[in-house]
């Protein structure tokens, strides 16, 4: 019974996913491609619910659906990238290099997936065990015991990023404190008690 | 005959829960509306029908014989389609809330109480529910007015905000149980409800599901104080009722959550001897927390933005994280 309206399934699935996926580059509103991107989200995650990757297709919802493209269109509002994109008549340098690196990606990737035949690589867990213990908890298992280097340097990974975000925005007020204390140093009207405190913070990071 | 018992009986049954849902939908702003009145000393809705239980009808059919107006300068598409964005993931997160384990047998299929038991349920409630929040902005935005964009801009960054400590509450659930699936999580209440377990977790997760349905007092979205009415200003007519429509059934959805991860679900007494007695216990534990949704709606003022967003920040996402810290160690050691 499923596997009957599997096939038909998959291909309605299959055409709106690239329909969605030219949409996010053809359109020419900011907002249209946004969105264009969450119907693709939205359609991979049913392709790999068709796979039985129950977990990893809600992921895909949380993560991406409902987090990363909120944030797209909220950056697109609130900077008023909202407008029409004009569009480029000549050949710029700047096409050309995009146009060569989007060939050989294209190159690359199709390559490796007209060798490897679909089904891809299988891991230890079999099917009775994941109907055993239920996709999550074998999913677990499989990350924190064979893939456990890798959780852990995407972890590490993670936490430069975050770091890295604290101290780009660090940097920006400890040039304010600066620029502060310079003031206060040269005998300029002393600034307000709000950016006094600024420097302090700013000294002692 | 597999059709049957793969295709015919869900159909049925979201059939029968979508027609449940719109006519509580229709009842519960009709209970909301009696109840803050009763809250502030009026009558309340009175005139149609006795006791005004006519007034969601009448209500119903003004609001599709009103004239339909859609703004010159709207983005047309994107206008008509966020109403039904806002009410579908409302309905879909219904597919995984089980509302009894009483089942029974017609011509040899087994009929339960809910759609389906999904491996990964609270995943799935948590991820539909947040997709509503597409059609607030899509509504915004295409109305192309400030006060509207305003609007949607507000909510966008509250829902943000605020799925984050309502994170923390669900993963606190999640390690004492061992496992995603509301049905596992309803049984494992069966000796001790999570609200005595987890009373922090429950209340995070309640003050998040105000923030999440835009009630009061985070209505922020609608502050018809300096956004004339936010991301509904340029909607009329059934699409106004729309929007509606689905913030009360996030508001059902919201107390049906809150019953099955906190308050037991089904259990209560005498539902091992009567298992349908379990509906009625989901009913009531449901209407407890919608009533308790209306009472903080009539009792408190509505937040600024900026305490909105610090109360999110500095206070509710630490002490989620610290219930999660504590609960997971707790588990470990004598889990």
């Amino acid at each position: 019974m499923i596997e009957m309206i599997q096939h038909p399934l998959f291909w309605l699935v299959a055409v709106i996913a690239v329909l969605s996926a030219s949409g996010v580059v053809l359109s020419r509103n900011a907002i249209y491609s946004a969105l264009s991107l969450l119907a693709n989200f939205i359609m991979l995650a049913a392709l790999y619910l068709m796979l039985n990757a129950q977990f990893i297709a809600i992921v895909q919802v949380v993560v991406y659906a409902d987090a990363v493209v909120v944030l797209f269109v909220f950056v697109e509002m609130l900077l008023g990238a909202v407008g029409r994109i004009p569009v480029v008549e000549r050949l710029t340098p700047h096409l050309i290099v995009a146009l060569v690196v989007g060939f050989l990606i294209m190159v690359i990737v199709g390559s490796v997936v007209y060798e490897v035949p679909i089904g891809g690589a299988r891991g230890s867990a079999t099917q009775q065990a994941i109907n055993q213990a239920g996709q999550v908890q074998v999913l677990g298992m499989t990350l924190f015991t064979d893939y456990l280097l890798a959780v852990e340097l995407a972890g590490v990974l993670m936490l430069v990023g975050l770091v890295g975000a604290l101290v780009l925005t660090h940097q920006w007020r400890r040039e304010r404190g600066i620029r502060v204390q310079r003031a206060n140093r040269e005998g300029m009207p002393s600034a307000s008690a709000g950016a006094n405190r600024s420097s302090l913070t700013g000294n002692r990071s | 005959m597999d059709w049957i018992a793969g295709l015919l009986i869900p159909f049925v049954k979201a059939l029968v829960l979508v027609v449940l849902l719109l006519t509580g939908f229709a009842y519960l702003s009709y209970v909301e509306r009696k109840l803050v009145a009763r809250f502030h000393v009026r009558y309340g809705p009175n005139r149609a029908g006795p006791f005004g239980l006519l007034q969601p009808i009448a209500d119903g059919l003004k609001m599709l014989f009103k004239e339909e107006i859609i703004p010159r300068h709207a983005d047309k598409l994107f206008y008509l389609m966020a109403p039904a964005i806002v009410v579908v993931p409302a309905l879909l997160v219904w597919a995984v809330i089980p509302i009894s384990n009483f089942s029974f047998r017609i011509f040899g299929y087994e009929i339960t109480f809910y759609l389906t038991d999904l491996n990964i349920g609270l995943l799935y409630a948590l991820a539909v529910a947040e997709l509503g929040t597409y059609g607030i902005i899509l509504g915004g935005w295409s109305s192309n007015n400030k006060y509207a964009l305003l609007g949607a801009l507000r909510t966008s960054s509250q829902m943000l905000s605020y799925s984050l400590p309502m994170g923390t509450a669900l993963l606190s659930i999640l390690a004492v149980v061992g496992s995603l699936s509301l049905v596992d999580i309803v049984n494992a209440q069966r000796g001790l409800w999570f609200i005595f377990l987890q009373p922090l977790g429950f209340l995070i997760y309640f003050i998040t599901g105000l923030a999440e349905t835009n009630r009061s007092p985070f209505d922020l979205p609608e502050t018809e104080n300096e956004l004339v009415a936010g991301f509904v200003t340029e909607y009329g007519g059934i699409k106004f009722a729309l929007f509606y429509m689905g913030e009360y059934i996030s508001m059902m959805t919201t107390s049906a959550l809150a019953t099955t991860l906190f308050l037991g679900g089904w259990w209560g007494p005498f539902v091992d001897e009567l298992p349908i007695l379990g509906i009625f216990y989901f009913v009531l534990k449901m209407s407890a927390v919608v009533f308790l949704i209306i009472w903080v709606r009539a009792s408190l003022p509505r937040v600024r933005f900026d305490q909105l967003m610090g109360f999110c920040w500095k206070f509710l996402l630490p002490l989620g994280l610290f219930n999660v810290m504590v609960t997971a160690t707790v588990v470990a050691l004598w889990g």
